[in-house]
C-alpha cells in the first residue's frame, strides 16, 4: 500500500504530501504557459507605485523625482519660483499615469514640503508617519468589507526616500530619530541628497560614517538583511546594502557632452552627469527602485509593514471595552499605533494633510 | 446571497481622472511584469483539479495523460457506501516552473442505489477549502503568501458517454455545484461514440445545461491574445476526451493511442477527440484565469454569504465599522462557552446523580445492617430465655430431686426407726 496515499473523510481537506516528479518524460505539458498567462494579466490590470520623498528644503526632493521618472512630475515646482517654506508640515500627493512598452504604471509621489525647516522640528515625523498609518488603515478597512472590491485600490507608501543634507559628517539627531521611527512601519532608502558638493573620498568617508551610525542605532534600511529570502537575494541585497546611502544628484535639464545628449547640471567648472556612475550614484538609486526591486518593494509593504499593523490594529481593538452590539474596529488614533509605539501618543499637532482625493479630517478621541 | 460582478474587468486607470505623463526617456518599470513573474516563479503555483465522474470514467487515466506523469492509483471498486474525496497533490516542475498539483478524486460516485446525496460530499470538500483559507484570512498573525491554497480552481465533471442526454444525477450536481466552482464539462470515453452522434449529444447537453440554469465556467474573451482562441474552443464544448497513457506506433512515430482491432484512436488527434482542446484550455491558456476566478468570485461570493450568515453586515456611514476578526473570534469563543458551560452541566447532572444512588446505595445497606443486628439480638434474647428456662428446670429437677432424696431418706429413716422399735418391741416382750 502506498505509504503516501490517504484516504481523507468525505470533508477533510488533507492532501498527502507533494512528491517531486518531472512531467518531461512523455512529452510537453505546457505548464510553463502560465508565466505567460501572468504576464499578460499584470499589464493588462495595471501597477502601482507609490513613494515618498523625505527631506528639508533645497535637497532637490522634487528634482529627484523628476529625474528617476523622466518627467515633469511635479509641474508647479519650478526652482525660482519656490513657495515660501510653509509654516507648518505638509504632505503633498500627486498622481500620473506613465505607459512604457505597453506596461501602464499608476504612479503616487507624496512630498513633505516644510519637514526639518522648523526651529523645533519636534515630532515633525508624526505627520508623515500619520499618512502612512493612514494608508494602511484605508487598506485594512477595504478588506474587512463584506463585499470587497475586486481590487482593492493600493495607496501604501511602497517607498520612502530620504534625503540626507550633505553635511559630510554623520546622522544628525533629526536624520537618526526619523529613520528609527520610519524604518519600522515602511521601506527606507536613506540617499545622499546634492552629493556633487561632496568629492568622492568625501563621499566614501561620509557613507561609511552614515552606515555605522544606522548599525549603531539598529536601524534596518531597505533591502532589509532580515527579509533576503534565499542565498541569491542575499548576494545581491548584499552588495546594494554597502552601497547605501547612495550619493545622488537630480538634472531634469539636457546638455551637451562629447556629443551625447545627457541630463546633469551645468556649472561653471564642468558638467555633472546625473546618469555617469563615476560621478554620482543615481543609476544605482533608479535601477533598486524601478528596475529590480519595485515588486519586491511592494511585496514587503504588504506581506510586512502591512501585516504589522493590521497585527497591532486587530489587537487594540480586542482591548478595549465593548459597547453594545459588536463594536468593533476603534477609530485610528490620529498618530500611528505603529508597530513600535512609544510611550505616549503625540497630539496631531497643527499639521494639515492634504490630497487630491477628499480630506478626511482628523478624528476625535 | 447575490452572485458576483461581470467577467470583465476594465481597462487600468480609465475610470479616474488622472493626468497620462508623456516620458522623455527609457525609465525602465517596463520590466515590472518580468520582476512579478520571478517572483510568482520562485514561489511556485498551486493548481487544484476536482474530478468528478462515475466509477471506471477513466478519471485517474485522463490526468495521468494530461500531466504525461504515472499518478498513484489503484482502480476503486464499486462498493463505496457513499462518496468519499480523496486527494493527492504533486511537485511537477517543468523548466523553471514548479507547479503544486492536487488532484480531488470523487470515490464511489454514481455506485450506490440511493444517490440523493451524492453531491454532498464533494460541496462540502469545496466548502472546506474555502473555509480554511477564510481561517486564515481572518487570523491576526497570519502568512497569506506563502500559504498552500487547497481551493479548487476547476472541476471537470465528466459525462458517461450515453449518447443520450444528461442523467438526472449530473444536473443536480452540476446545479449545486456551478456557484462554488468554475466547472469545465466533459464527455468521457469518447471513443464509444460515432462522430454524427457526438454532435447531437453534445448540442443536447449543452441545451440542457442551459435551460436548467447550469453556470459553467466561461473561457475569457475579454483579453485580446487569447479572446479569439477562447472563442473557438468554447463551442466545442463538452469536449469529448480519450485518455491513454498507452504508446502505440504511428508512421514512424509513438504516440498516445488506443488500439482496438478495427482502428487506432489517437489521444493528441484533433480529428478523434478534443483531448488537445481540453489541454489548450485548462493548462496553456486559462490556468491563471482559472486561478483567478476561484479566488475573485467564487471565494468572495462563500466569504459574504458565511459572514452574513454570522450576522455581520457593512456599515452604513453613521454608525461604527465592525471588526470581522473580532466579531468571529467572539462569535467563535461565545459558542465555545457555551459548549463548556453544557459540558459543564452536564458533568454536574452526573456527580449528582452518582451521589444519589450512592446515598440510596448506603441506605439499604444500612437498613440490612439494622436488620441483622435486629435478628441477631432477637436470637440471643430468645437463647437467653432458652437458656434461663432450662436453669429453671434444671433447677426444679434438682429441688425435685433434692426433695425425693430427702422424702426417701425420711422413709428410710422412718423404716428403720420403725424396725428398731420393733426390735424394741420385741425385747421387752
Amino acid at each position: 500500500m502506498d505509504p503516501l496515499r490517504q484516504s481523507p473523510s468525505p470533508s477533510s481537506s488533507q492532501a498527502s504530501s507533494p512528491r517531486t516528479l518531472s512531467c518531461e518524460g512523455l512529452g510537453y505539458v505546457g505548464i510553463e504557459a502560465v508565466l505567460d498567462q501572468l504576464k499578460i494579466k499584470a499589464m493588462k490590470m495595471g501597477f502601482e507605485f507609490n513613494i515618498m520623498v523625505v527631506g528639508q528644503s533645497g535637497l532637490g526632493k522634487s528634482t529627484m523625482v523628476n529625474t528617476l521618472f523622466k518627467s515633469k512630475i511635479w509641474k508647479s515646482m519650478m526652482p525660482g519660483l519656490r513657495v515660501p517654506t510653509p509654516q507648518t508640515l505638509q504632505l503633498h500627493s500627486v498622481t500620473h499615469v506613465i505607459e512604457e512598452n505597453g506596461v501602464k504604471l499608476k504612479l503616487t509621489v507624496t512630498d513633505t514640503p516644510g519637514f526639518g525647516d522648523q526651529i523645533n522640528n519636534d515630532k515633525c515625523w508624526d505627520p508623515i508617519l500619520g499618512y502612512i498609518n493612514e494608508q494602511y488603515e484605508r487598506y485594512l478597512q477595504e478588506e474587512i468589507l463584506i463585499t470587497r472590491q475586486r481590487r482593492i485600490p493600493d495607496t501604501r507608501v511602497h517607498c520612502c526616500i530620504y534625503f540626507v543634507p550633505p553635511t559630510g559628517h554623520c546622522l544628525r539627531p533629526l536624520d537618526l530619530e526619523f529613520l528609527q521611527r520610519l524604518c519600522r512601519a515602511v521601506n527606507v532608502v536613506p540617499v545622499i541628497a546634492r552629493a556633487d558638493s561632496l568629492t568622492i573620498e568625501e563621499r566614501e568617508a561620509f557613507r561609511h560614517r552614515i552606515q555605522d551610525d544606522l548599525k549603531t542605532h539598529s536601524i534596518e534600511v531597505y533591502p532589509q538583511k532580515c527579509f533576503d529570502e534565499d542565498i541569491n537575494d542575499k548576494i545581491l541585497n548584499s552588495k546594494i546594502r554597502e552601497r547605501i546611502p547612495f550619493a545622488v544628484v537630480g538634472a531634469d535639464r539636457e546638455h551637451m557632452v562629447n556629443g551625447r545628449c545627457v541630463l546633469g547640471r551645468k556649472t561653471k567648472w564642468g558638467i555633472i552627469e546625473v546618469e555617469n556612475m563615476a560621478h554620482c550614484e543615481f543609476p544605482l538609486l533608479r535601477d533598486l527602485l524601478i528596475r529590480s526591486h519595485l515588486q519586491d518593494l511592494k511585496d514587503i509593504t504588504h506581506n510586512v509593514h502591512y501585516e504589522n499593523y493590521r497585527i497591532v490594529r486587530l489587537k487594540e481593538s480586542h482591548a478595549l471595552p465593548r459597547g453594545p452590539g459588536w463594536v468593533n474596529l476603534a477609530p485610528a488614533p490620529p498618530t500611528a499605533p505603529g508597530p513600535a509605539p512609544t510611550g505616549t501618543r503625540a497630539s496631531p499637532g497643527p499639521a494639515k494633510v492634504c490630497r487630491w482625493a477628499e480630506d478626511n479630517s482628523d478624528e476625535d478621541f | 446571497c447575490r452572485h458576483g460582478f461581470s467577467n470583465v474587468s476594465p481597462l487600468p486607470f480609465q475610470n479616474e481622472e488622472l493626468r497620462n505623463l508623456s516620458l522623455s526617456g527609457h525609465v525602465g518599470f517596463d520590466s515590472l511584469p518580468d520582476q512579478l513573474v520571478n517572483k510568482s516563479t520562485s514561489q511556485g503555483f498551486c493548481f487544484n483539479i476536482l474530478c468528478v465522474g462515475e466509477t471506471g470514467i477513466g478519471k485517474s487515466t485522463l490526468m495521468d495523460t494530461l500531466f504525461n506523469t504515472k499518478f498513484e492509483s489503484d482502480p476503486a471498486t464499486h462498493n463505496e457506501p457513499g462518496v468519499r474525496l480523496k486527494a493527492r497533490s504533486y511537485e511537477l516542475q517543468e523548466s523553471n516552473v514548479r507547479l503544486k498539483l492536487t488532484i480531488v478524486d470523487t470515490v464511489g460516485f454514481g455506485d450506490q442505489i440511493n444517490k440523493d446525496d451524492s453531491y454532498k460530499p464533494i460541496v462540502e470538500y469545496i466548502d472546506a477549502q474555502f473555509e480554511a483559507y477564510l481561517q486564515e484570512e481572518l487570523k491576526i498573525k497570519r502568512s497569506l503568501f506563502n500559504y498552500h491554497d487547497t481551493r479548487i480552481h476547476a472541476c471537470l465533471y465528466f459525462i458517461a458517454p450515453t449518447g443520450h442526454s444528461l442523467k438526472s444525477l449530473d444536473l443536480v450536481t452540476m446545479k449545486k455545484l456551478d456557484s462554488k466552482v468554475n466547472i469545465i464539462p466533459i464527455i468521457a470515453k469518447a471513443d464509444t461514440i460515432a462522430k454524427n452522434e457526438l454532435h447531437k449529444f453534445k448540442s443536447k447537453i449543452m441545451s440542457e445545461l442551459v435551460s436548467n440554469g447550469v453556470q459553467i465556467y466561461q473561457f475569457p474573451t475579454d483579453e485580446e491574445t487569447v479572446a479569439e482562441i477562447n472563442a473557438t474552443m468554447s463551442v466545442h464544448l463538452p469536449f469529448a476526451v480519450v485518455g491513454s497513457t498507452e504508446e502505440v506506433k504511428i508512421g514512424n512515430k509513438m504516440a498516445k493511442a488506443r488500439q482496438y482491432p478495427w482502428g487506432v484512436v489517437q489521444v493528441e488527434n484533433e480529428n478523434h477527440c478534443d483531448f488537445v482542446k481540453l489541454r489548450e484550455m485548462l493548462i496553456r491558456v486559462n490556468m491563471e484565469d482559472l486561478r483567478e476566478q476561484t479566488h475573485t468570485r467564487h471565494y468572495e461570493l462563500y466569504r459574504r454569504c458565511k459572514l452574513e450568515e454570522m450576522g455581520f453586515k457593512d456599515t452604513d456611514p453613521d454608525s461604527k465599522p465592525f471588526s470581522l476578526q473580532e466579531t468571529y473570534e467572539a462569535k467563535r469563543n461565545e459558542f465555545l462557552g457555551e459548549l463548556q458551560k453544557k459540558e459543564e452541566e452536564m458533568r454536574q447532572m452526573f456527580v449528582m446523580r452518582v451521589k444519589e444512588k450512592e446515598a440510596e446505595l448506603k441506605e439499604a445497606e444500612k437498613e440490612l445492617h439494622e436488620k441483622f443486628d435486629l435478628l441477631k439480638r432477637t436470637h440471643q434474647e430468645e437463647k437467653k430465655k432458652v437458656e434461663d428456662k432450662k436453669k429453671e428446670l434444671e433447677e426444679e429437677v434438682n429441688n425435685f430431686q433434692k426433695k425425693k432424696a430427702a422424702a426417701q431418706l425420711l422413709q428410710s429413716q422412718a423404716q428403720q426407726s420403725g424396725a428398731q422399735q420393733t426390735k424394741k418391741d420385741k425385747d421387752k416382750k
